[in-house]
């Protein structure tokens, strides 16, 4: 009895995802589009962040890297949308794995820096770049193909409730990995390394080893967001790399709670829900915005997923020191 | 090509000293409180705008609004610090960021419902309009005085802090809080006192900004807050020390940069950020921690 409820519960946003694409309007689509690519951003980046305690702020880096890298593909190879957005994800896992080897000899506050400086050397170099990147234009110009499976059968995607599909496929399927990461001995072992990385060294784990396995699994997971990204809106701008939108991820995981699995989810949903909603009233979306990120600093650190554990009794959660 | 040189190290050193008046109070914050604070900028940015304000309000007295401009900013330093930061001391390192991060959010937004969302010219200031010929070249007046106060605000806080009994006072509390405490020292008050100069060095290097920069934007504290993080990382995370020099040689790199390759100077900063870090991750001057 215990395992159908929640089996239940995930048939049944599978089926109303699929509902929303099959009959919403076109902005909802869009505004689901979007929810779905914070989401895989968010869901890569809190591997790193939630479950190992490590505080990267050059993960824009990545999105970026996968951006432009299926960008260059289809305009310059081929257009095939998987076949770039394999790129993007392998130039992101590249440049993730680069950074990171360098970047995990440190923790704490001096692994956020260094990160932060890798982040904006990759901003700084699009933007100067401009021959070969098209400097603070972008690229621009990038076409939805349709997909074609070896010339056998074409599946369009060139309208936004076509993409939404190919974005769900995705989705889906980055949800089970990280769901399966995290509960693997891997992803039991990046807990460990978080809540203690001595005894994790003395237990056998190799710590650094492990911090850049996750830091390039979740960089791969920005690239794969970004890829997507300007497959939706047919560019890639350079302030995807910057330290900003590198912030996107955190305070998204903060929001939804930093140490559950649904917390990142979660957190994209309210995310772009609430700036939705408050763009409607104001244009002051950063004011507010602030104020909702204060009251959950100062009193509901496990976030919108704490306070509901909290009320079906669980204790509330958050990262130790 | 001499003339050129010396000039981009003037040019360079009057840039360094603005970061220097930044990361000064940011690394104060961080050496004693332990608090990376996102915010310090919008105490730069808030220091210019109240300078402007009074400016403004009370005629072109530049000292006037260089006294009163942020002293308004501590008012908001002591509300962020005595009813949100205190409360985060203890915390993991992502949410004392993240705090200091809404309020940068925040802040930003006031300003621009207050203030406007363009730029503003602040109003004409010719007694500090002159300018001295230097080996063969103009150089703004203004531009050496800020040179001179930047090794002057440094030559008062080592002072202060080496020679001073308020110094020894934050010396203790920063190297042991809980004995600090055990001997009498009221910690959460000199927190919020450190907070509070920290704030007004931030504040003053704004309102210092305001004839320099000749235009105020809401943007201003985002810039100068991650080279004043590259210029705390560089010398070393809590140290003064580290902090001067290395906003000199930010400055001056800067300043090469953009005279000779425009192109990369955003790049140099950051690579060697990147290199001090690997290198020596306690920074040039950082002691072992």
């Amino acid at each position: 009895m215990k395992k159908t409820w929640p089996t239940l519960f995930i048939f049944l946003i599978i089926a109303s995802l699929i509902g929303i694409g099959l009959f919403s309007g076109r902005f909802m689509i869009y505004l689901m589009i979007r929810v779905m690519l914070l989401g895989i951003f968010a869901l890569g980046y809190n591997l790193l962040l939630g479950r190992t305690g490590l505080l990267s702020f050059g993960h824009g880096a990545f999105y970026a890297a996968g951006a432009y890298g299926l960008g260059f593909f289809s305009q310059n190879v081929a257009g095939h949308p998987i076949l770039g957005i394999i790129i993007g994800i392998a130039a992101a896992a590249l440049l993730a794995l680069i950074i990171g080897f360098f970047c995990v000899r440190h923790t704490e506050i001096y692994f956020s820096m260094l990160t932060l400086a890798f982040g904006m050397m990759v901003f700084s170099l699009i933007w100067n770049l401009r021959g070969l990147t098209g400097g603070d234009d972008g690229l621009v110009g990038i076409m939805r193909e349709a997909l074609s499976f070896f010339g056998l059968f074409k599946i369009p995607i060139k309208t936004d409730r076509q993409f939404y599909f190919l974005v769900l496929a995705f989705f889906l399927l980055s949800t089970w990995i990280v769901y399966r990461l995290q509960n693997s001995p891997f992803g039991l072992a990046l807990a460990g390394i978080r809540e203690n990385p001595n005894r994790s060294e003395f237990a056998g784990v190799d710590v650094k080893n492990y911090r850049l396995s996750v830091f390039v699994i979740s960089g791969a997971f920005a690239g794969l967001a970004g890829a997507l990204e300007t497959l939706l809106e047919s560019n890639a701008r350079p302030f995807m790399a910057h330290w900003s939108h590198s912030a996107e991820p955190i305070l998204v995981s903060l929001l939804g709670g930093l140490l559950s699995f649904s917390g990142p989810l979660v957190g994209s949903v309210f995310f772009i829900a609430m700036r939705e909603i408050i763009q409607r009233f104001t244009e002051n979306w950063m004011l507010w915005f602030g104020v909702v990120l204060l009251i959950v600093i100062m009193g509901f650190r496990g976030g919108v997923v704490g306070v509901i554990e909290g009320l079906t009794g669980k204790s509330r959660k958050e990262l130790k020191e | 090509m001499l003339q050129s040189i010396a000039h981009v190290i003037l040019a360079g050193l009057s840039t360094g000293m603005f970061i220097w008046l930044v990361a000064s109070g940011l690394t104060l914050i961080f050496g004693v409180l332990g608090v990376l604070n996102f915010a310090h900028g919008s105490f730069y940015m808030l220091g210019a705008y109240f300078c402007f304000t009074v400016l403004k309000y009370l005629g072109a007295n530049f000292w006037l609004g260089l006294l009163l401009g942020p002293l308004c900013v501590c008012v908001i330093g002591f509300l962020v610090e005595r009813f949100f930061l205190r409360y985060v001391y203890h915390l993991a390192l992502p949410y004392q960021l993240l705090l200091t991060f809404a309020f940068v959010l925040i802040f930003d937004n006031l300003v621009k419902m207050v203030w406007g969302a363009g730029s503003l010219t602040p109003p004409d200031l010719r007694s500090l309009s002159g300018s001295l010929e230097i080996i063969g070249r103009k150089f703004p007046i203004y531009n050496l005085f800020i040179i001179a106060v930047g090794p002057l605000v440094a030559l008062g806080l080592w002072l202060m802090i080496e020679k001073s009994w308020w110094g020894r006072i934050i010396r203790a509390a920063s190297s042991d809080r809980e004995m600090a405490a055990a001997i009498g020292v009221r910690v959460p008050a000199l927190f919020t006192l450190v907070f509070l100069f920290g704030t007004w060095l931030g504040a003053i290097g704004g309102g210092l900004a305001v004839p320099y920069v000749g235009l105020l934007t809401s943007g201003m504290g985002e810039t100068i807050i991650i080279e004043a993080f590259i210029v705390a990382v560089i010398g070393g995370l809590g140290s003064l020390k580290g902090a001067f020099v290395g906003a000199l040689i930010i400055g001056i790199l800067t300043a090469f940069g953009t005279r000779f390759f425009p192109a990369f100077d955003m790049f140099l900063t950051f690579i060697l950020m990147a290199v001090v870090l690997l290198w020596r991750p306690q920074g040039l001057f950082g002691g072992t921690k």
